[in-house]
C-alpha cells in the first residue's frame, strides 16, 4: 500500500476513535469524512497538485492534537506587540487566558467549539457553506476533524475598530500531530473589520496545520484581512480560504507566507455582489528545502467587480514556489476591471518557480491584465549600492527588501509591518 | 603624494581588450581630465576604478594612496573614499534616497571609526548639501532616481559625492545630457569640493565642463591609452582640432 493510501486510512482510524467526541455536526462530519475517503491524499500529477508532491506529509503518522499540558510557555509570544481583541488557541485548543475577547462593542468573537456545545444552532448553517469539499481533500478533512477555531460576527453597520487577531499557536511537544483549525467570519451589512490570522511554531516542531477558513462579507462590508504564516521550518501547513462578497463588498486581504517545509495556500473569492472589490496582496519567502505554494481564484459572477492581485516571492537556498492565480469572469460579470502578477526573486541558482496565470473570461466588455516574473537581484543595482559603502550583504537586504516592500506597505498594521521587516532579508544576510 | 597611480594597467571588458598598457599619475589637489572619443576606454577605466564586475584586469596594478586599490572590494574602495559619478545612474524602485544616502554615510563613517549619525544630524547635512546641489527636498523622499530627469540624476550623483566628501572622484560624463543652468549647479558642486587633500578625476567627451571646473592636466585617451598629457589649454586644442588630430598625429608617428 503507498504512503498515501496508509496516511489516508490512519486518518479514517482516527475519525473513529475520536470522531464521537468532537463537538457539532456529526453528519457534517461523517459526509466529509467519506468524501476524504473517496478523494484520499492528491496524487501526483493532478492538475491542482501537479507542482507540489504531498508524499512527505503523508509519510508522517499525525495524530490528532489533543492541546498541550502547559500552555503558559507561550504566555510571551501570545502578547505580542499587536494591540487587538484577540481569540488564541494552542495546538488546536482554545487558551482562554491569551483570550481578550469582551469588550468589543458588538463584535462577537467565540471559541467556535464552545459555540457549537452551548448553541450549536447559530453556527451549524454557516459551516461549509463557502469551503466546499467535494473537490478539496484537505478541506475535507477539516472538515471531518475540525476541533476548535473562530467564530466572528460583526454585526450590520459596526464601525472600524481595534483588529481581532485570530492566533494559532504550535507547541510541538510528542509525536508530530495535526490540528485542523476553522474559522468562520461573517461581517454584516456595512460593517467594517480588520481581522489577523495568525499561525506560529516552533522551528523543529514537525506537526501540521490544516485550516481552513470561511469569510462572508454581506453587501458593503469591508473587510482588511491579514494571514500571517509563520510556522516551523519543519511543519506543513495546508490551508484553504474561502471568501464571498456581497454588493460594493471589499476585501483586501494579506497574505504573509514565510513557515513551513510545505505550505499550499488556497484563495478563493467569489464575488457574488454588483461592485464588489477584492485586493489580494501575497508575499512569501522561502529558503532551505521549503516548498510554497499559491493557488488563487478569483470568481467575478457580478458586473463591475474590480480584483487587484499581486504575489511576490523571495526564494534562496533550494526552495521552491509554486503560483496559480485563476480570474474567472463570468458572463453576468460585465464591466469587471480584474487584474493580476506575480513576481518571482530568486537569490540562489538552485531555488525554482512554478508560476501561471489563468484568465476565463466569458463577458464581453470587461478589463483584464495578467503577468508573471521570475529574476535575480539586479547586478547593476547591486553595484551601485557597493560603490556607495554599503556592503553586499546589506546591499542584497536592502534591494530585497525593496523587492517586497510594494507588499509590505500596504500593511496597515504596525505590529504586523515590524515582524515583516524582521523576517524578510534573513536569507541576503547569508542563512539562505 | 601621489594620490592616484594607474601603472601599466590593461584591461577588458568581457572577452574584449579595451584598456592597453594604461598609465596615469593623479597627485592629492589636483583635477584632472580625462578625454577621449567613445569607444576609447574613459567608462572601462571609471568602472575598473570602482570595482564593478564584468572587467578583467589583465595586467598593471593601480595604487591608491600608496595601496593596492584593485584588491578592495567595491564597498571598501567607496569607504576608503573613492567615489564614482555615474555616467547612467540606475534608478532604485523601493528604496529611499534619504535612506539611501543614510546607509551609505554610515557606513563610510562606521569604516572610519566615527559614530553613526543619527536621523536628526543626518537630516541636516543632507537638507544642507541638498540645498548646495539645488536638489528639491521632494526627490529625497522619492525612491533612489526613480523617475527623475536626466540632469536630476546627474544632481543625484553630486549630492551623494557632496555628503559622502570623497578623497578621490571619479566622474563619468557627469556633464552629458545637462541643459546649462544644470551644468553649472554641477559644476559648482564640484568646485566645492576641490581641496588640497582631494583628487577629481572628470571623464568627459567635451570641453565645457572644463570651462567651468578648469582641470590642472588634461589626458587624452585613445585606444586604451593615454596619448597626450598636458595643461588646460590641451582641452581647448582638442576641442578645435576633434579627436581626428589626434589620431592623425598617431598615424604620423613612427
Amino acid at each position: 500500500m503507498t504512503a498515501a493510501l496508509e496516511s489516508r486510512d490512519r486518518f479514517l482510524a482516527e475519525f473513529d476513535r475520536h470522531g464521537g467526541t468532537l463537538p457539532g455536526p456529526g453528519r457534517l462530519r461523517r459526509e466529509a469524512l467519506d468524501r476524504f475517503a473517496a478523494l484520499g491524499f492528491p496524487a501526483r500529477g493532478q492538475e491542482e497538485w501537479r507542482h507540489t508532491d504531498v508524499a512527505p506529509l503523508t509519510e508522517i503518522p499525525f495524530r490528532l492534537a489533543a492541546g498541550t499540558p502547559n500552555p503558559h510557555q507561550f504566555a510571551g509570544v501570545a502578547r505580542g506587540p499587536l494591540r487587538a481583541f484577540q481569540i488564541a488557541f494552542v495546538d488546536g485548543r482554545h487558551a482562554p487566558t491569551f483570550s481578550s475577547i469582551d469588550g468589543n462593542p458588538g463584535v462577537r468573537i467565540s471559541s467556535l467549539a464552545s459555540v457549537l456545545r452551548e448553541d450549536p444552532g447559530r453556527v451549524e448553517p454557516l459551516l461549509a457553506k463557502l469551503a466546499a469539499f467535494d473537490r478539496n481533500p484537505f478541506a475535507a478533512l477539516n472538515t471531518a476533524f475540525f476541533h476548535d477555531g473562530a467564530l466572528v460576527r460583526i454585526p450590520p453597520g459596526a464601525p472600524a475598530g481595534a483588529p481581532i487577531h485570530l492566533l494559532f499557536i504550535s507547541s510541538m511537544h510528542g509525536e508530530p500531530y495535526v490540528t485542523h483549525p476553522r474559522i468562520l467570519v461573517e461581517a454584516g451589512e456595512g460593517s467594517q473589520a480588520t481581522i489577523v490570522e495568525s499561525f506560529l511554531g516552533p522551528a523543529g516542531g514537525v506537526y501540521f496545520t490544516n485550516a481552513v477558513t470561511e469569510i462572508a462579507a454581506a453587501d458593503g462590508a469591508r473587510l482588511d484581512y491579514y494571514k500571517v504564516q509563520r510556522e516551523g521550518v519543519e511543519a506543513f501547513h495546508v490551508a484553504s480560504m474561502q471568501a464571498r462578497l456581497g454588493r460594493d463588498a471589499s476585501l483586501t486581504h494579506h497574505s504573509i507566507s514565510l513557515g513551513g517545509r510545505l505550505a499550499r495556500n488556497d484563495f478563493a473569492a467569489a464575488l457574488q455582489g454588483p461592485g464588489a472589490g477584492v485586493t489580494l496582496n501575497g508575499l512569501y519567502e522561502v529558503t532551505g528545502a521549503q516548498h510554497v505554494d499559491h493557488h488563487t481564484l478569483v470568481d467575478h459572477a457580478a458586473p463591475r467587480g474590480t480584483s487587484r492581485e499581486t504575489y511576490k516571492g523571495i526564494l534562496g537556498g533550494r526552495s521552491r514556489a509554486v503560483f496559480e492565480g485563476r480570474i474567472v469572469v463570468r458572463p453576468t460579470a460585465e464591466k469587471t476591471d480584474a487584474r493580476q502578477i506575480n513576481r518571482n526573486l530568486l537569490l540562489s541558482s538552485e531555488a525554482a518557480v512554478h508560476t501561471r496565470p489563468q484568465l476565463e473570461i466569458l463577458a464581453r466588455d470587461v478589463r483584464c491584465k495578467h503577468g508573471s516574473t521570475v529574476g535575480q537581484l539586479d547586478p547593476s543595482l547591486l553595484f551601485y549600492l557597493r560603490s556607495r559603502g554599503i556592503g553586499l550583504e546589506e546591499a542584497r537586504r536592502i534591494l530585497v527588501h525593496a523587492f517586497a516592500c510594494e507588499i509590505i506597505d500596504q500593511v496597515r498594521l504596525d505590529a504586523v509591518r515590524a515582524q515583516l521587516g524582521g523576517c524578510l532579508g534573513l536569507m541576503a544576510r547569508g542563512v539562505a | 603624494m601621489t594620490m592616484l597611480e594607474i601603472r601599466r594597467l590593461s584591461a577588458s571588458a568581457g572577452d574584449r581588450p579595451v584598456l592597453r598598457d594604461l598609465s596615469l599619475s593623479a597627485p592629492a589637489g589636483e583635477v584632472h581630465a580625462i578625454m577621449g572619443p567613445n569607444g576609447s576606454g574613459k567608462s572601462t577605466l571609471a568602472h575598473v576604478l570602482a570595482g564593478r564586475d564584468g572587467f578583467t584586469v589583465t595586467a598593471g596594478e593601480v595604487l591608491y594612496d600608496g595601496r593596492d586599490l584593485l584588491a578592495m572590494p567595491p564597498e571598501v574602495r567607496a569607504r576608503e573614499g573613492l567615489f564614482l559619478g555615474f555616467q547612467y545612474p540606475v534608478e532604485i524602485p523601493g528604496v529611499g534616497n534619504t535612506y539611501f544616502l543614510k546607509s551609505a554615510l554610515n557606513a563610510v563613517r562606521k569604516h572610519r571609526g566615527l559614530p553613526e549619525l543619527d536621523a536628526h544630524d543626518f537630516l541636516q547635512i543632507i537638507r544642507q548639501k541638498a540645498k548646495l546641489v539645488r536638489i528639491d527636498e521632494n526627490l529625497l523622499n522619492r525612491p533612489v532616481n526613480e523617475g527623475f530627469s536626466g540632469g536630476e540624476k546627474k544632481r543625484n550623483e553630486i549630492l551623494q559625492m557632496a555628503v559622502l566628501e570623497p578623497r578621490l572622484s571619479i566622474l563619468d560624463e557627469t556633464d552629458s545630457g545637462l541643459d546649462i543652468d544644470a551644468l553649472r549647479v554641477v559644476a559648482d558642486g564640484i568646485n566645492g569640493l576641490r581641496s588640497k587633500d582631494r583628487t577629481i578625476i572628470l571623464i568627459t567627451h567635451y570641453q565645457r565642463l572644463l570651462a567651468h571646473v578648469v582641470p590642472d592636466r588634461v589626458h587624452v585617451l585613445y585606444d586604451g591609452r593615454i596619448v597626450r598629457s598636458g595643461g588646460k589649454e590641451l582641452a581647448l586644442e582638442l576641442e578645435q582640432k576633434g579627436y581626428s588630430w589626434v589620431e592623425k598625429e598617431l598615424a604620423g608617428t613612427p
